[in-house]
């Protein structure tokens, strides 16, 4: 075993990266395994409650939210992209952020982690790599209520897979890295305060419950929610699942999706490792 | 090939400075470290021994130096560095979310063992640290001394030929410290592990290791087996004086000089007196009125360390 990171080749030194990564993959599965049932009420509780009353109740008690989107598109059908994204951001950062405050905190007890034979910044890697998989089993676990519940009709029409999977994927990234930012810089005792400052924010403002297109009667926000990543998300998803509703041109989504990505791995990854060295 | 092996442990000139303006944490330490040895870090807290552990550990960024493991560059090539060590900290760092079998078994993954090889070597540390019944227990509920043995048995489970121990004794009991010695014995024998560890308790270093470096304020002040430092720096026992106030002390200081070197701290003097016990009724006769306590040192390694830097480790 302690031969594994020979003096070998590049190619030995990766095959030894790629173990301890996986290793640490392995050890993140158990875990999520256990916890499970945690993880699932995490996920499913704020789209499952937000659908039932706002597409099952206030329809009907006989109250619509106002007005509908363009095109007669059913208000449950906006928010079938829209609560897709939350699901998979929310997810993304909370499976990062919230184990990383335990384990900086006053336990250390990533310390084992960080002395497993591969550079620290693949240790942060790893976290953001499974927080993705999350993302995306978030994804699917959300689909179907947002599908089956509302009392009025849905309509999504998967315009393109790749489109709808690459969106997931980048998401999934992008807030795995936001994990990993929050996790390293807001004290772990304040952890919880990421919640109501940034995750609420967020989701409010992120095209989430109406196209971004149609925020043209309020251009300040319109340009404001430009810096929200999950803007880029919700329309991404939009573009993939509802294409009759309006969207950003997808290049643009892919682009801005793509460079937060980017810029956030590289911000969030120093943090990290300036967080664990002394 | 390789005419000499490389050392398990080779610090050259080694410094940190965690702020500026601050006083270096390590201040120039050189330390060589031979196969199979124990090796025994020894000075008060703040002494910068575990900074020192954190930069061969790859955990610290020297600040300047260079620090070698078995051979391997710690700044350059830290990932090889660490397949090659084990660490034990000073606190218990034990994956919660896992039971003791986890805390293992992953290790071992994480070094590249595949899930049989790892599931193996998990149950072989269960059996061998006697925990056997405990593989399937989470963490959580665990004493210190028992958490502490799965940490040395995690920190040897990927076979590495150096394993380091940061205050491995403070907060045991006495019975998990006999049974942490008695561990490391083992290891040493049977597999011909090189230990270097930290501490501050003097009878443990002078007992079990077979050199020590003293560290005070990030430098090494001697280095060498417990015995040849004792003949060298500490054969005189140290009795400390404790006086009801100064002027008392320094009264009694002159006619304290016939037993020995007094040195004057206050209401406290410290004489250096190759007597010993023996000394102890006419230290008391010629103190005086002023006289408080009295303690004695014999000649150990608390005594080198008074010698070096005229203060008590346990301050």
């Amino acid at each position: 075993m302690s031969a594994t990171v020979a003096s070998g080749g590049p190619y030995a030194r990766g095959s030894a990266y790629a173990r301890a990564f996986h290793g640490l993959m392995v050890r993140d599965a158990r875990v999520l395994r256990r916890e499970l049932v945690a993880f699932l009420l995490r996920t499913v509780m704020n789209p499952l409650l937000f659908v039932f009353v706002f597409t099952y109740v206030f329809p009907k008690i006989g109250r619509g939210l106002g007005g509908g989107p363009a095109g007669g598109v059913s208000f449950a059908t906006v928010l079938v992209p829209g609560l897709i994204a939350v699901a998979v951001f929310f997810q993304g950062i909370a499976a990062v952020a919230l184990p990383l405050a335990t384990e900086l905190g006053g336990t250390r007890e990533i310390e084992d982690r960080l002395m497993a034979p591969l550079p620290i910044g693949l240790v942060a890697f790893e976290k953001v790599v499974f927080s993705t998989f999350q993302s995306v089993l978030a994804a699917i676990v959300v689909f179907p209520l947002l599908y089956l519940i509302p009392a009025e009709p849905v309509s999504v029409t998967i315009a393109s897979w790749p489109l709808l999977i690459g969106v997931v994927l980048i998401a999934g990234l992008l807030a795995g890295f936001v994990g990993l930012l929050l996790g390293t810089v807001v004290p772990p005792r304040q952890i919880g305060l990421i919640f109501s400052l940034v995750v609420i924010p967020i989701t409010f403002l992120g095209c989430v419950y109406y196209p971004w297109q149609q925020l043209g009667p309020i251009p300040w926000l319109k340009v404001l929610t430009l810096v929200n990543p999950l803007v880029y998300v919700s329309e991404g998803l939009r573009a993939a699942m509802t294409p009759s509703l309006p969207h950003m041109p997808v290049a643009a989504v892919l682009a801005a999706l793509i460079a937060i990505t980017a810029a956030l791995a590289w911000v969030s990854t120093r943090s990290f490792v300036r967080r664990v060295t002394d | 090939m390789l005419a000499v092996d490389p050392r398990p442990l080779e610090l050259r000139d080694v410094v940190k400075s965690y702020a500026h303006g601050a006083p270096n944490a390590v201040d120039g330490i050189d330390l060589v470290v031979e196969p199979g040895e124990l090796f025994g870090l020894l000075g008060p807290n703040g002494a910068g021994k575990t900074t020192t552990v954190g930069i061969a550990t790859t955990r610290v960024a020297p600040t300047d130096g260079r620090a070698l493991v078995n051979g391997i560059d710690v700044v350059e090539d830290p990932a090889r560095a660490k397949a090659s060590l084990g660490v034990v900290t000073q606190f218990n760092t034990l994956d919660r979310a896992c039971t003791v079998r986890e805390n293992l078994d992953f290790h071992c993954r994480f070094f590249g063992a595949s899930r049989r090889v790892a599931q193996h070597r998990a149950d072989e540390l269960l059996e061998r640290f006697r925990l056997a019944d405990r593989g399937g227990e989470m963490v959580t509920a665990l004493s210190g001394g028992l958490a502490q043995r799965i940490q040395v048995a995690r920190a040897i489970a990927h076979r590495p030929t150096i394993v380091f121990l940061d205050e491995p004794t403070a907060g045991l009991d006495p019975q998990s410290r006999i049974a942490l010695w008695d561990v490391l014995g083992e290891l040493r024998t049977d597999e011909g592990l090189t230990v270097v560890l930290t501490t501050h308790y003097m009878e443990e270093a002078e007992q079990f290791c077979d050199r020590v470096a003293i560290i005070d304020r990030g430098r090494i002040l001697v280095c060498d087996a417990p015995d040849a430092l004792r003949r060298e720096h500490g054969n005189l026992a140290i009795a400390t004086l404790g006086f009801a106030d100064e002027p008392s002390a320094s009264g009694a200081a002159a006619r304290l000089r016939g037993f020995g070197t007094v040195d004057e701290d206050g209401a406290t003097l410290r004489v250096r007196t190759p007597d010993g016990a023996g000394a102890v009724p006419g230290l008391v006769n010629a103190a005086g009125p002023g006289l408080r306590d009295l303690s004695l040192a014999e000649p150990s390694l608390e005594t080198v360390f008074i010698a070096l830097t005229g203060r008590e480790l346990r301050e």
